[in-house]
């Protein structure tokens, strides 16, 4: 017997598979509401503390996927999720690949990454809007998010030296 | 085998399907906060799989497709040298070794998450979190920024998404022909 919340993971991982125009970060939001309000798999409080833990930990930032998948399902939550989430969009890229290729100066080909690029950038933007939301609850977390944008901004810092800091500061009690 | 490819200037290297599930594994160990510059040292500086330009030329094709960027590079790079095993080793070693282990930060996480000193730590990651994302939205708008119709995209987007909260597929099928059919029409 499959349960049910395998199902609902694996569609609608599948779905966002293919709707994830600039990669995981991108369909964040979607996610969000998705896990949180249409299939109650967690609370606002559970996806930050995943959010958080797929920032702090190595690997690609695709790994959010697995830890909803975990927290919805446990490990088989977590594989179902990760398969559903690389699967449909991976099988595209291996039948695309040799096209594009061949189309390399094609005008059309120009155009259409001219076109993506901003509707990435906007997604990422407002995937970073709705998670400070979520995530800042007092006036000192939106301290801590704004001073990790001029850091990110105007220094070489490595992110998980900043991600390292906050946490401190958390564990301090500051946030 | 080796053969040329379309666009190549060199023949293609002779490498394993396990060869490229062993390296691709240590790409997937060595990646904090971002995978893909361990991925090009490995593929272009290291092994020499790529050179330099199709590196350039995968990357673009993995950030035009929808799906998490390093994996559609990891299907791409097996692909070209070992077809559909190729693909599979290749994303599989490199999703092996984080897998487990944020799988294990989370059973770990799960134990002590209700410590004060853990929840504030979250907290503040969280906080920090977000605020890498904003960053990185701004730093991913550089190329955009002297081009009214694409800022005007990327607004959209944001607003439609961000503060409107209309669902992703509607947003996608609306602007993605949108901003095509602009860049088509200004194209040189």
């Amino acid at each position: 017997m499959i349960s049910p919340a395998l199902v609902e993971i694996a569609v609608e991982f599948m779905i966002l598979s293919l709707l994830s125009f600039g990669g995981a970060n991108a369909i964040l939001p979607e996610i969000h509401q998705r896990a949180v309000d249409v299939h109650h798999w967690m609370t606002d409080a559970d996806f930050t503390q995943m959010f958080a833990l797929s920032q702090a930990a190595p690997g690609p930032n695709v790994l959010i996927v697995s830890l909803i998948g975990w927290k919805a399902a446990g490990v088989a939550g977590a594989l179902v999720a990760m398969a559903a989430m690389c699967g449909p969009s991976s099988i595209l890229t291996y039948g695309v690949a040799h096209a594009w290729e061949r189309f390399r100066d094609a005008p059309l080909r120009i155009a259409i990454q001219q076109a993506l690029a901003p509707v990435t950038v906007g997604l990422i933007l407002a995937a970073g809007y709705v998670l400070t939301l979520i995530a800042d609850k007092t006036w000192q977390a939106f301290i801590v998010t704004g001073t990790t944008v001029v850091l990110s901004l105007t220094t070489r810092a490595h992110p998980l030296w900043i991600l390292g800091a906050a946490a401190a500061a958390g564990a301090a009690g500051l946030v | 085998m080796t053969a040329a490819r379309p666009g190549g200037d060199r023949p293609l290297p002779e490498v394993t399907t396990g060869a490229l599930f062993t390296a691709f594994l240590k790409v997937g160990l060595s990646g904090f906060g971002g995978v893909l510059p361990f991925a090009r040292r490995m593929l272009v500086d290291q092994r020499r799989w790529l050179t330099e330009r199709e590196f350039i030329e995968v990357l673009s094709l993995s950030q035009f497709l929808p799906g998490p960027n390093i994996v559609n590079v990891t299907v791409i790079v097996g692909r070209r040298f070992r077809g559909v095993a190729g693909s599979i080793a290749a994303s599989l070693g490199l999703m092996l070794m984080p897998l487990l282990i944020v799988l294990l930060l989370a059973t770990v996480y799960a134990q002590v998450a209700q410590h004060p000193a853990v929840r504030g730590a979250t907290a503040g990651v969280s906080a920090a979190a977000a605020g890498l994302l904003l960053a990185m939205a701004v730093k991913m708008a550089t190329p955009i920024r002297r081009t009214p119709w694409q800022i005007g995209i990327a607004v959209l987007a944001f607003v439609a998404i961000g503060i409107a909260r209309v669902p992703l597929p509607l947003v996608l099928v609306v602007l993605v022909p949108l901003s095509v059919a602009i860049a088509w029409r200004r194209r040189p």
